[in-house]
């Protein structure tokens, strides 16, 4: 198999992991939206922390898409 | 298809050797010095003839302040207000490299693991030295959570001590994976409008909406970079 396809192959079986990604970031957003829809007050404190828990779920999907993006270009 | 990765390629500005080290100046350092420029000239210009009630320059001004200091009484307590200055400097930092780098043909020094590595490794030794100097040795009790079975410690304490020393790297390569596969899937749409030819609008639409999220994320992940911070910085100062 010559170097391209290998390549690829290799950035196309990367990108699995970002299923699990999307599962988790709609995850935290179903829960923040459950959470303000029963206590409409709660929204100041609990907003911040689903924005943080979107970054930190956010960045395992970038981890993988590095990992494709340096199977590709390097 | 052009190089998505040309963009990130370090040039020396203005080269120069102390003693067999290459220390030149480069497009990395410039930009650094650049955003370093910016926040004393956002600060210090917003603050000149300050008024009782601010004006437009001097309300943004506070409002970041604001925003830092808030961070720290939510996570430290009062103790915080002294690594104030600390946490001020890591946030406006990040948050005006990674915005430098939205502007088109600058250079992102976020986008670099060395640069996120060592802030991350600065902040991690810094909590850690923070925590020893307060509470001595009793600082290792962190690794050792409340209530758990003695038994069992042998298993969970080196669980937490892995854990706690994966903080620095987690650290470093979230900001950077963030900001390096950002900027290339930018690079990579381009490259796809330009060989489209007329069918090109597709991929610029997609760019301008990249664009836009791509601001978004440069604004939360140096806010994600400091909030972190503040968490470890708790943990230092009042373990557990």
């Amino acid at each position: 198999m010559d170097m391209e396809a290998a390549r690829m192959i290799g950035a196309g079986l990367a990108v699995f992991a970002l299923s699990g990604v999307g599962l988790g970031i709609g995850n935290i957003f179903s829960s923040l939206i459950s959470s303000i829809a029963r206590n409409p007050s709660s929204r100041d404190q609990v907003f911040p922390m689903g924005i943080l828990g979107f970054a930190l779920t956010e960045a395992v999907a970038l981890f993988a898409l590095l990992i494709a993006f340096l199977i590709l270009f390097k | 298809m052009a190089d998505p990765l040309h963009q990130f390629e370090i040039h020396p500005i203005m080269p120069l050797q102390i003693g067999g080290v290459d220390v030149s100046f480069t497009n990395s350092s410039l930009f650094m010095a650049l955003s370093v420029l910016a926040t004393t000239v956002f600060l210090v210009g917003g603050m000149m003839n300050a008024k009782q009630i601010p004006g437009r320059w001097q309300g943004l001004v506070e409002m970041s302040y604001e925003f830092i200091a808030g961070m720290l009484h939510d996570n430290v307590g009062t103790k915080g207000r002294q690594y104030f200055p600390l946490i001020f400097s890591i946030f406006m930092f990040v948050l005006m490299g990674n915005l430098l780098g939205m502007i088109p043909y600058s250079f992102t020094y976020t986008s670099h693991i060395i640069v996120t590595f060592g802030l991350a490794i600065f902040v991690f030794l810094t909590m850690t030295l923070i925590g020893i100097i307060r509470h001595g040795l009793h600082y290792f009790t962190l690794f050792v959570p409340k209530g758990a079975p003695v038994f069992m410690l042998p298993i969970i304490v080196p669980i937490e001590v892995l854990s706690y020393l994966s903080r620095p790297v987690s650290l470093a390569v979230r900001l950077f994976a963030n900001m390096m596969a950002g900027h290339t899937m930018l690079k990579v749409f381009a490259g796809f409008t330009v060989a489209l030819g007329v069918f090109g609008v597709a991929p610029l639409a997609v760019n301008v909406a990249l664009t836009a999220f791509e601001v978004m994320v440069a604004i939360l992940q140096a806010y994600v970079f400091t909030i972190l911070s503040c968490i470890y910085l708790h943990d230092a100062v009042h373990l557990h």
